[in-house]
């Protein structure tokens, strides 16, 4: 079925193209005036200024009307060989899409059994192979870095990928868990439950559970405070929860700011901290990959043993 | 031949008519048959139109010159979307008036960048880019946490949308001022940008 909404579209095409090329055509032969024999006079236009400047009406030139001509010919099978006379799709049959679909399935033929290969290989072995991380550490560059930085540092809010700190577990499958189907940190605001005193005095404690030098009074208040509230989540001892992505309170390190005034803010407005499924639009042998490149950034970790 | 040459030059009726036509024949053949194509007025499957607050955003949008770095076209090369995504259709954008394709990239481009990051990203992006991503040039838009999502005329701009073809229900219309109360410009423009290109799933 045609995509145009009546016959009659096609054929308006047709017509005022193929009238629009004529029309050229004739108005080309109209204004060429023919050609001049040797030392015939040249014809003017009768007009005359400043007693003898003349309008002359010299014939186009030879070359420059061929090469119209030649426009005109090109047109014309162009649009025998290409779409563009209404509904007649050319004799090459040549589409954007078809093209782009040929494309495609070139990279199909020569990059999908790459992939194939990669994603049958468990990470913990892949991360060996310098190729495949280096193909992960390209399409980090590619979809990863708008959030967690070229460096894989990550910044305030999103995740440093390179401490060995892991919110959601850091085995290969966590990973590969993660990137796939995404995940949501949520953790509520306490301010409207502890009050503003409730959450200076939890901030203190959490601050100590990193070993910084804190008020001793304050922190014991907010040291109750955590284990009826808190604990929940963040583990009676505060070193978390990788089921719900729970940060570790104890190693120093801060997701979300460590200041005390950023401890505070986290306390008493909550956060939420949500990271996209890719699993659609990566597809699966990609995230393999990307995971690999994730799990071998610590360096210095015992690889073999997860 | 100069006798027919002289009446075209010295007629302005004559010769405004045959410019005219000249002039008129690339519309014709190229602008006017797209109104009459299934393809290009009729919306993909599962296209909805923007809800107040995303159009809002989408206001916020055109008003700080969003188009003039980031189109919203994703063309069938595989160099794109591999990058973006499935590429744009034409049924993608019948709700738009005005489209926002744009024409230029100095940023990405964002015909689907709906769901691909967090609000949160998104409201730290937009108030300082480099908080996020440090190479970036573009400028943060800070005021947008501040001001008000404005209420006061979204529904004469609904409407408007409604008579260009655009079926939004009364509901919609009368809820539409309740709907941005209290939201900021910063709620709407997370909401435009998450909702762009969700119709069409990512995966090429």
């Amino acid at each position: 079925m045609s995509d145009f909404t009546s016959g009659f579209w096609s054929w308006f095409i047709v017509l005022a193209t193929v009238l629009s090329i004529a029309g050229v055509l004739w108005l080309i032969r109209w204004m060429s005036g023919g050609r001049r024999a040797p030392g015939e006079k040249v014809e003017t236009m009768g007009h005359v200024w400043d007693e003898n400047l003349e309008e002359l009406n010299n014939p186009l030139p030879r070359w420059w009307l061929i090469k119209f001509y030649l426009t005109l010919v090109f047109g014309g099978v162009y649009l025998l060989l290409y779409p563009g006379l209404g509904t007649f799709k050319g004799l090459l049959g040549w589409t954007g899409i078809g093209q782009y679909e040929q494309e495609v399935a070139a990279a199909e033929v020569e990059y999908g059994p790459l992939y194939e290969k990669y994603r049958a290989i468990p990470i913990a072995a892949l991360v060996n192979d310098p190729a495949a991380v280096q193909v992960g550490e390209r399409l980090f560059s590619t979809y990863c870095t708008t959030c967690h930085g070229s460096d894989a540092r990550g910044v305030r809010g999103f995740p440093n990928l390179r401490d060995d700190d892991w919110l959601y577990g850091g085995t290969s499958a966590d990973i590969e868990q993660t990137i796939m189907n995404g995940r949501n940190g949520v953790m509520p605001g306490w301010e409207p439950i502890l009050g503003y005193e409730g959450v200076f005095q939890a901030a203190e404690y959490v601050s100590s559970l990193s070993g910084r030098e804190v008020d001793s009074v304050v922190a014991g208040k907010g040291k109750e405070i955590f284990v009826q509230n808190c604990a929940v989540c963040h583990g009676a001892d505060g070193a978390g929860n990788t089921q719900m992505g729970a940060p570790n309170l104890t190693d120093n390190i801060w997701l979300h700011g460590g200041t005390q005034k950023r401890i505070q803010e986290t306390i008493a407005g909550g956060r939420n901290s949500h990271m996209p499924p890719h699993r659609e639009f990566l597809g699966e042998a990609k995230v393999h990959l990307l995971a690999t490149y994730v799990f071998g950034l610590r360096v210095d970790r015992d690889i073999t043993e997860r | 031949m100069a006798g027919g040459h002289e009446k075209v030059e010295t007629n302005l009726a004559l010769m405004a008519l045959l410019i005219l036509a000249l002039v008129l024949v690339g519309g014709l053949v190229q602008i006017v048959p797209l109104f009459f194509q299934h393809s290009t007025t009729e919306p993909v499957e599962g296209l909805k139109p923007y809800n107040a607050l995303q159009l809002a955003g989408r206001d916020v949008y055109i008003r700080e010159g969003c188009y003039v770095c980031h189109s919203q076209m994703i063309r069938p090369f595989r160099a794109e979307t591999e990058r973006y995504g499935h590429y744009s259709v034409a049924g993608e954008f019948v709700y738009d008036h005005p489209f926002q394709w744009g024409s230029k990239r100095t940023g990405p481009d964002l015909a689907r960048v709906g769901g691909r990051y967090s609000n949160e990203w998104h409201v730290a992006h937009l108030l300082n880019p480099r908080d996020v991503v440090p190479e970036s040039i573009m400028p943060g838009y800070p005021w947008l946490a501040e001001n008000p999502a404005d209420p006061g005329d979204i529904r004469y701009r609904m409407q408007v949308l409604r008579r260009l073809g655009v079926p939004y229900s009364d509901e919609e219309i009368d809820g539409a001022t309740k709907t941005l109360e209290g939201r900021t410009e910063m709620d709407a423009m997370v909401a435009y940008l998450q909702y762009l290109g969700t119709a069409i799933k990512t995966r090429r």
